[in-house]
């Protein structure tokens, strides 16, 4: 451990750390962006990040020794034996911009890392310091990367065709010469598949969801939170309880019953179903932030003649308002990404939801650039919904426990 | 005068408010127990009947009629014609009678020794039927001019037709082969075993990831918002879309990660993530550790901001490291939070089923229970087994569920 808190130590060894994790994340996005060959050399990322982390901690983390790693990194690269490497093929102008995007983003970050690490013995402080930034700048990558990539790969693989996606799997530059043929995909979508009825009925059916919860929701969470009952405590206990049980436990049962009633295929089994699904959720939610209301206001208009009903209608709902808000939208995100029952309750292309209209273009003879062009159909309205209210949606997923 | 007592028991208030809560709670408390508790109670049943996919279409008598002889004016002979049959190839149907409206304009000139003609009110009593009966009933009629002036063929009043079938759903055998055929062989432990790795490592998975994203984001710079918002999209996403992203992005023979490895020359040729036996296992868990980050990291970041900085900045001033603060202080603050979020996701996990069901099918050993109960519902199209897998599940769940009362009492928040 003392070893390790030498400041000719941990320069070195996270300089090499570091360039191992931005050469690979820049020969990745290059990759992606260009649909050619880079990439990350490991061992020769240790010994460059090495060299650099050293250079910085011997010199001071100046402006100038900045320049100069910066220098040298395109040096390398360009001869070949730097920390990324290019296929044989590779355009010149995409090789010199990877190695100035790998440059300066290294030549920039390492100097902020080795702050205070100076040359001999280092404090706990400053090498711990020291560990948490550079596992910092780690978590912002990879986390930002993890998510971004398959979305990324969702939104590129719907604009092209299917020769191009076989030829080379990793260009995702967007040919904008194409024009409105990029939107082919989409168009078929809308005009040979009915992705219109099925966005028209996924909307309809998650607002008939939404309604109908929060009409039984409301008053069930209103006694759960402010009336005094026998049993309420066993009842709020056991609301927990029903998150438990396994939609396909359920589902199973639900689908004999709706084969021999006839209820498959039809709104109305759907939306019996669905909103019993999030009545538990949205009862919680809602329950909590009922008791956090303030009772005087409710006794208030008790004492002026309201009666029960009325006080929750005129003085509990509009008070209520921002957690109303924020468990719609949950409600909302379940009901129009809800896939298993779906899936299993409905057969006629004419009622399919969003959901269960792209399992329908899994299919081998579908090009699966419809089936990704499907897939941000369904996705991009419940993401815009989601980062418009961002601050609602947050505030309701940690206010009642959330099923996942 | 007596001593003042408080009242004991309940008032008629008291009373009027309990009775109040119980009308606000009827609603929710009769739909839940339509939509699951019902259901339960059908999973217990139908797991001891031997039920198959075919069996849910009960046997049932059908009933086709039309006019036959083609009367073109008044005074032609014609024949109303019912042809009828049993649905059902198995199944004898018992007791079948149908009754039919004979249209005006239709002179009825003799029925079956079966039927009864009343008015125009025709009700035939034709007896049990052997499993695919078939036969014709021919009524011949004299066509007058009303029903060509009406202009109302036979088949416009739609006969009714009844007769009973037994349907194995109801009927009084019982069987446990059933539970013989999930428990039998090897395939039920090692359907345990998948499910125990995949709950135990998804879940521990999602709270150290997250745990590490919240503590990322738990100090305040620009942008804060937008990469808060941006780590919940795996969350947020309809899982169908992103399970055929993932299938795409790791697709052997087109798929960019297996090109980019190739390239990188980190593995010689593709390599079939979702397709081989233990690597299929870990890329599931993989992918619940993904999608379910962001909600343990949502709710880990919502206490730590919660989390009062001044004991920080004290311990700071009496030297303690970033590290020593982090253990000493946050873990022991966040240890309720985990806990809590250890149990629920543990339990949702272990139910989770669209993942993997969209992801690998339940193949190359990823079969969980909550697969299984499909695969053998519906795949093997044995509706028996898949709801005798279903009552498995809810035993595990049960006890979950006693452990986890008895613990989430003590802890506070959710």
């Amino acid at each position: 451990m003392n070893l390790l808190r030498q400041g000719y130590v941990t320069g070195p060894a996270l300089g090499a750390l570091w360039l191992v994790v931005l050469s690979v994340t820049v020969s990745v996005a290059m990759s992606f962006a260009t649909g050619e060959a880079f990439r990350p050399s490991i061992v020769l990322s240790l010994a460059w990040g090495a060299v650099a982390g050293a250079g910085m901690v011997a010199f001071g983390r100046t402006r100038v020794v900045q320049l100069a790693v910066l220098a040298v990194m395109i040096a390398v690269i360009a001869v070949g034996i730097g920390p990324m490497e290019t296929g044989a093929d590779t355009g010149a102008v995409a090789g010199l911009i990877g190695a100035v995007v790998l440059g300066t983003a290294f030549a920039a970050s390492l100097a902020p890392f080795l702050k205070d690490v100076v040359s001999g013995p280092l404090g706990r402080h400053e090498f711990e310091a020291a560990i948490i930034r550079f596992l910092t700048g780690f978590g912002y990558i990879f986390f930002t990367a993890i998510v971004l990539i398959p979305f990324y790969v969702m939104v590129m693989t719907s604009l092209k065709n299917q020769s191009e996606l076989i030829q080379n799997p990793l260009d995702f530059s967007i040919d904008f010469s194409k024009g409105a043929e990029l939107f082919r995909s989409y168009n078929e979508l809308f005009s040979d598949f009915n992705f219109g009825t099925y966005l028209f009925n996924s909307f309809v059916i998650s607002v008939t969801t939404v309604f109908i919860t929060l009409a039984f929701a409301i008053p069930g969470a209103y006694a759960v939170a402010r009336l005094r009952f026998r049993g309420q405590a066993a009842f709020s206990r056991s609301i927990l309880l029903i998150y438990m049980v396994p939609m396909i436990v359920l589902a199973l049962p639900i689908y004999i019953a709706f084969s021999m009633t006839g209820l498959r295929n039809s709104f109305v089994g759907i939306v019996m179903i669905y909103p019993v699904t999030t009545i538990p959720v949205a009862l919680y939610m809602l329950q909590g932030y009922f008791r956090g209301l303030p009772s005087e206001v409710e006794e208030a208009g008790l004492m002026d003649g309201l009666s029960r009903l009325a006080v929750i209608w005129k003085i509990t709902l509009p008070l209520s308002l921002p957690a109303l808000a924020s468990v719609s939208l949950y409600v909302f995100m379940i009901a129009w990404n809800e896939f298993l029952l779906a899936f299993m309750l409905l057969d006629d292309p004419s009622r399919f939801t969003l959901t269960r209209g792209i399992a329908a273009l899994n299919s081998s003879e579908i090009p699966r650039q419809h089936l990704m062009a499907g897939s941000v159909v369904a996705t991009v309205p419940i993401m815009a919904l989601f980062l418009g209210l961002e601050k609602f949606m947050t505030k309701g997923l940690t206010a009642g426990s959330v099923k996942g | 005068m007596a001593d003042a007592t408080p009242p004991s028991g309940t008032g008629p208030l008291g009373k009027r408010e309990a009775r109040l809560a119980w009308g606000l709670l009827l609603p929710t408390i009769a739909a839940v127990a339509l939509v699951v508790v019902l259901p339960l109670l059908a999973i217990f049943w139908i797991s001891v009947k031997p039920v198959a996919l075919a069996d849910l279409r009960a046997p049932e008598p059908v009933l086709r009629e039309d006019l036959r002889g083609g009367p073109e004016v008044a005074g032609d002979q014609a024949q109303i014609r019912y042809r009828l049959r049993n649905s059902s190839q198995e199944q004898p149907i018992l007791a079948v009678s149908f009754r039919d409206v004979v249209p005006e304009g239709l002179l009825v000139q003799s029925v079956d020794a079966r039927c009864v003609l009343e008015g125009r009110d025709l009700s035939c009593d034709l007896g049990d039927w052997e499993p695919g009966h078939r036969e014709t009933l021919s009524i011949p009629v004299v066509v007058e001019q009303a029903y060509f002036d009406n202009d109302v063929a036979p088949q416009d009043s739609a006969a009714s037709i009844t007769g009973q079938s037994s349907n194995v759903l109801t009927n009084s055998d019982f069987t446990l082969d059933n539970f013989a055929r999930i428990f039998s062989g090897d395939e039920f432990f090692e359907v345990l075993w998948v499910t125990l790795f995949y709950t135990v490592f998804g879940t521990i998975g999602a709270l150290v990831v997250g745990l590490f994203a919240a503590l990322l984001l738990n100090k305040s710079f620009r942008g804060q918002g937008i990469l808060r918002g941006l780590y919940l999209f795996p969350y947020v996403a309809p899982v169908i879309a992103v399970a055929f992203a993932w299938l795409i992005l790791f697709d052997p023979f087109s798929g960019s990660v297996n090109a980019l490895l190739v390239q990188m020359g980190v593995s010689p040729q593709a390599i079939n993530f979702f397709g081989e036996r233990p690597l299929a296992l870990i890329m599931v868990t993989v992918f619940e550790i993904w999608r379910y980050f962001p909600l343990s990291f949502l709710f880990i970041l919502a206490r730590m901001q919660s989390i009062d900085s001044d004991m920080f900045e004290a311990a700071d001033m009496d030297g303690a490291s970033p590290f020593q603060q982090f253990w000493y202080l946050s873990v022991p603050q966040l240890l309720g939070i985990l806990s809590v979020l250890f149990l629920l996701r543990f339990i949702w996990t272990f139910n989770k089923f669209d993942d993997i069901f969209l992801l690998t099918g339940g193949n190359a050993g990823t079969r969980t229970l909550t697969v299984n109960v499909y695969e053998q519902a519906f795949a093997v199209s044995n509706i028996g087994a898949g709801a005798a897998v279903a009552v498995v599940i809810f035993g595990c769940l049960l006890t979950f569920s006693i452990f986890f009362l008895k613990y989430i009492s003590q802890e506070e928040g959710l």
